[in-house]
């Protein structure tokens, strides 16, 4: 279901136009969202619409596929969660057979071909040493797995950032 | 954390409906009163557990077309220095350092952010002016085979999964 919403967002693409009061929204809605009772009353003052008008605009900003989801973005850290960015070397023909096993962990948040030797590039996020190594290993084992490295956060200078539109 | 406040962590991290009193609707869905709500977000937000609330976008549906993974071989003394002004490019979003390896050079990464692979190619050429470095590169997306928000709290490895590995097992 997940991929039929991002695929149909994908085929609208071209017809999509942001006009200036859905820029205004979706900077505020992304920065500065009012942890109030009415959040989107507070949202419209700021950029002179009504709640209703808010409302409106976001529903439709969701169905076509602009907004990913409202709601929390959690620190992992803070939860005792462990991040790592893993680089994979994956045999041309088993790409895509490997790539969705690795999708199939709820941890593995990001997924990606890329242009370069290591052809899979994927984040796991772990709430346990134990099972991050256990997931490791059975990623490692697939066929057609030719190297895989991990490539944990040294320093950080820039986390998850906001789009300015 | 307590119970209720993993309850509500659960709702939060999925996607909430857009409706006039969302908080009203969680509170709703755990017992709480929509204050208590408001009071735990707004103390996970001081102490930096919930690092933004709101709206996160499908980066391609809003026009950023052209995600590049850039990477650099930088000298282990200049990695501050740079990481500053990688981060000082607009463009630029997730920056960080990470080992590098034997047949891998790079150890900064800094994810571009563009409307088109020309525009992400003139960014890490600017980059690469403003900080000296040569060896680099820039990994664009193939395919996106998997983009989600992160899941606290739900079991990590699927059961079917268990199951199959082991039946491979017997084979």
């Amino acid at each position: 279901m997940h991929l039929s919403a991002e695929t149909q967002a994908q085929q609208n693409e071209g017809s999509r136009q942001l006009n200036e009061s859905d820029r205004k929204l979706l900077n505020i809605v992304q920065k500065d969202f009012p942890v109030c009772e009415n959040p989107y009353r507070v949202i419209g003052e700021k950029i002179g619409l009504s709640e209703a008008e808010v409302l409106e605009r976001l529903r439709h900003l969701k169905e076509q596929g602009i907004v990913r989801r409202i709601g929390g973005v959690f620190d992992s850290k803070k939860l005792g969660y462990k991040s790592c960015l893993i680089a994979v070397r994956v045999r041309p023909e088993k790409l895509r057979e490997v790539a969705a096993f690795i999708n199939r962990f709820p941890g593995v948040t990001h997924n990606y071909q890329r242009t370069h030797p290591f052809n899979l590039w994927f984040t796991l996020t772990s709430g346990s040493d134990e099972k991050f190594d256990e997931i490791i290993d059975l990623i490692r084992s697939r066929p057609g797995v030719e190297q895989l490295e991990l490539l944990p956060a040294i320093r950080m200078f820039q986390t998850e950032v906001t789009f300015k539109l | 954390m307590t119970d209720k406040e993993i309850e509500i962590l659960r709702i939060l991290q999925e996607d909430i409906p857009v409706t006039a009193r969302p908080f009203r609707q969680v509170a709703q869905q755990t017992g709480l009163s929509e204050k208590d709500v408001l009071d735990i977000v707004k103390k996970w937000q001081q102490t930096g557990m919930m690092r933004r609330m709101g709206a996160i976008l499908r980066h391609r549906q809003a026009g950023f077309r052209a995600n590049g993974m850039s990477v650099w071989a930088v000298p282990e003394n200049r990695i501050e220095q740079i990481g500053a002004v990688m981060i000082s490019f607009p463009q630029v979003g997730h920056c960080y350092q990470r080992p590098s390896l034997p047949n891998w050079p790079y150890n900064m990464f800094a994810m571009i952010h563009a409307q088109s692979k020309e525009e992400a190619i003139r960014v890490v050429e600017s980059i690469s002016k403003a900080t000296g470095i040569k060896e680099y590169d820039i990994l664009f997306t193939v395919h996106e085979f998997k983009k989600v928000s992160m899941k606290y709290f739900v079991d990590e490895i699927p059961a079917d999964l268990y199951q199959e590995t082991s039946d491979n097992g017997k084979k």
